[in-house]
């Protein structure tokens, strides 16, 4: 289900991404080239310790690389400000963490609002509405006012797809989002993510080591020693 | 902003133990504040009272006149000169059309011309020396608060009303109605009818001073267009020495502050007030101290939640806003809540009267409530700002610890 018009979503060219200074600098990224394109549902598979989480950490913003290209909706943003980079995020890409996902003190639709309501200063009627039928899409309808704190693993991790679909993004970010779960929290989580994707049209990368979860995805990227294989 | 409202507030309300905590530490230390100031304002006050009884802030002379040499011969005896003043008898010429503009001098709370000068009181067969005071009958209160003083009577000075102190009323026999005569060192003499009697505590006041109108002590001392003095009070004690400078500056006229003459009594409240500042100052310390290593403290728990909120799209300005909003709050509540406490404890703390023995000289109008609650607000507020800077600044990626 590619979407029309085919320019790529990313591309990343000869990046790098060097930790540390002087005799302890680790090279992680060394010169990784990726194009994703919309619409797509992609796994991210590599060993503990590749690099899965600096490259998704870098698409998502979150992190700057050393050096090499990396575009995205045709706009540079190696080098950008932090300004820059945050508006970007809020836009255009969303997150869901292994861990520590949601905020605490705040309930079920707060999560999911807090993207559009942070960059509106409000949280609208409309912004609301919005979240509650996001929270109806990921099967949580009956746990809108519950707190973060009340709710299970798997339906947190639901939450955090709701939250991640709210400002209607082109790129989700998913870092191992079931690792934490057991593997029928996992599987629900996956058909929700299969659903959205088919539904919207918004592009998944999910990095995982584990096989049954990149078998339904549709494509599969492996990273070793720093490249792209 | 008011989203980042909501989360700052969020952010208190989840954690109450913590936050109450805080509050009630903050509050503490603006009831502190405030007691400090209602003490030391009340004990000055006290001091200034019991000291120099009524007493004015700035007093407006005549200029000093040359003690004349006494020139003897080598054969000849000593004699002694009695000068009773050193001031020129016939007093200021030239300050009645000058009464005006010393009013509307900043600083300046009211203003008494006076005529003085020495008489002897009689009542029968009975004579005291005393001094007398000639003020304008409707500024009777505006130095000495006799008002505070009056045992007996009225004040009402005006035509042949005089007021005179316990001690001498006992001292003579004479109560409110007596009839009197003043009789002056230049044999003018007033017939006077006693209006009013008080006690200050302060002996010369109670026991050797009568204060009449104006008009009589101009004829009684022959004095029909100067005054003696014009004594001042002002808004704020300690400004004594810069009015005067200013009336001296304006006018010409000689104007002594009272710092000049009560040297003692001005650094010992001075030390008094220093020592306030430094409690006070203690207070705003602890205050800081407090809302800062507070807010460290939730920042530092906070941390994945803060990278969250950035991944989510939050500017470092939004963090930077919601924790110190969570500063300013704080101060805000709890300088509230430290000032009601204040109120409420220190006003019937407040002696209504004379203090009595054993008696906090508390005076909870001197509890300077707006400052500590703006400065309690300011000092949160700055405290929060580090801690809030270093949240702002967060890396997100390692916050979150993917
Ligand atoms: N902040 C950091 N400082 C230094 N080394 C890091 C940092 N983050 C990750 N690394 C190292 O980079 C390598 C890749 O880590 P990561 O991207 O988390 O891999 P993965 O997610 O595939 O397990 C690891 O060897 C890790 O120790
Ligand atoms: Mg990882």
């Amino acid at each position: 289900m590619t979407p029309p018009d085919a320019a790529p979503l990313v591309e990343l060219r000869g990046l790098t991404k060097t930790y540390g200074e002087g005799e302890t600098a680790t090279m992680v990224l060394k010169g990784l080239d990726l194009t994703l394109e919309k619409g797509r549902m992609i796994a991210l598979l590599g060993a503990s310790g590749s690099g899965k989480s600096t490259l998704l950490n870098i698409l998502g913003t979150l992190l700057r690389p050393t050096a090499g290209r990396f575009t995205m909706l045709g706009q540079e943003l190696f080098g950008a400000d932090d300004a820059t980079l945050t508006d970007f995020r809020n836009r255009h890409i969303g997150f869901v963490f292994q861990f520590h996902n949601l905020l605490p003190d705040f309930s079920a639709l707060e999560n999911v609002i807090f993207p559009t309501a942070v960059r509106e200063g409000v949280e609208s009627a409309q912004a609301r509405l919005r979240g509650a039928e996001l929270l109806e899409l990921v099967g949580l309808a009956d746990r809108t006012h519950y707190r973060a704190t009340k709710l299970s693993g798997g339906q947190k991790q639901r939450v955090a797809v709701a939250r991640a679909l709210m400002n209607k993004p082109d790129l989700i970010l998913a870092d191992e989002p079931t690792g934490n779960l057991d593997s029928v929290s996992a599987q629900q989580v996956m058909e929700l993510i299969k659903v959205v994707n088919q539904r919207e049209g918004t592009t998944f990368l999910i990095s995982t080591h584990d096989e049954r979860i990149a078998a339904q995805c549709e494509g599969r990227l492996e990273i070793r020693d720093g490249r792209i294989i | 902003m008011r989203y980042g409202l909501k989360v700052a507030y969020r952010h208190l309300a989840s954690n109450l133990s913590q936050t109450g905590l805080l509050v009630i530490g903050v509050a503490v230390a603006v009831f502190i504040f405030i007691f400090m100031s209602a003490l030391i304002g009340g004990l000055a006050d006290l001091m200034v009272n019991r000291t120099l009884g009524g007493f004015a802030h700035v007093t407006i002379q005549a200029e000093d006149r040359e003690l004349p040499v006494l020139e003897t011969g080598s054969n000849a005896e000593l004699l002694v000169a009695r000068q009773k003043s050193t001031r020129d008898a016939t007093g200021i010429r030239d300050a009645l059309p000058l009464l005006p503009v010393i009013d509307q001098l900043s600083g300046v709370a009211v203003s008494s011309p006076q005529i003085t000068g020495g008489a002897v009181l009689i009542r029968g067969e009975r004579v005291r020396q005393v001094g007398v005071t000639g003020v304008q009958p409707d500024r009777v209160t505006a130095i000495v608060a006799f008002d505070r003083y009056l045992q007996e009577g009225s004040l009402s000075l005006t035509g042949d009303g005089l007021l005179i102190g316990a001690t001498l009323a006992s001292d003579m026999n004479l109560s409110v109605g007596s009839p009197v005569t003043l009789r002056t060192d230049q044999g003018n003499t007033a017939s006077l009818r006693v209006s009013g009697i008080y006690s200050t505590g302060v002996g010369q006041l109670d026991r050797a001073s009568a204060y009449v109108d104006i008009r009589t002590a101009r004829s009684l001392f022959d004095i029909p267009n100067a005054v003696s003095r014009i004594e001042l009070k002002l808004t704020d004690l300690y400004e004594a020495e810069a009015v005067a400078a200013r009336i001296t500056a304006t006018t010409g006229l000689d104007a002594e502050p009272w710092t000049a003459t009560a040297q003692q009594l001005y650094e010992g409240l001075r030390a008094q007030s220093d020592t306030g500042l430094i409690l006070k100052s203690f207070a705003l310390i602890t205050i800081v101290i407090g809302v800062a290593s507070s807010l460290m403290l939730t920042t530092y728990r906070r941390r994945p939640e803060i990278g969250i909120m950035r991944a989510m799209g939050a500017s470092q300005g939004f963090i930077l806003f919601i924790f110190v909003t969570q500063g300013m709050i704080v101060g805000l509540v709890g300088g509230l809540i430290g000032a009601s406490l204040g109120l409420a404890v220190l006003t019937p703390l407040t002696p209504s009267g004379e203090v009595a023995a054993g008696q906090l000289p508390i005076d909870v109008a001197q509890g300077s409530f707006g400052l500590a609650i703006g400065l309690t607000m300011v000092g949160a507020t700055l405290a929060a700002i580090l801690p809030a800077r270093a949240a702002s600044r967060i890396d997100p990626v390692e916050a979150i610890g993917q």
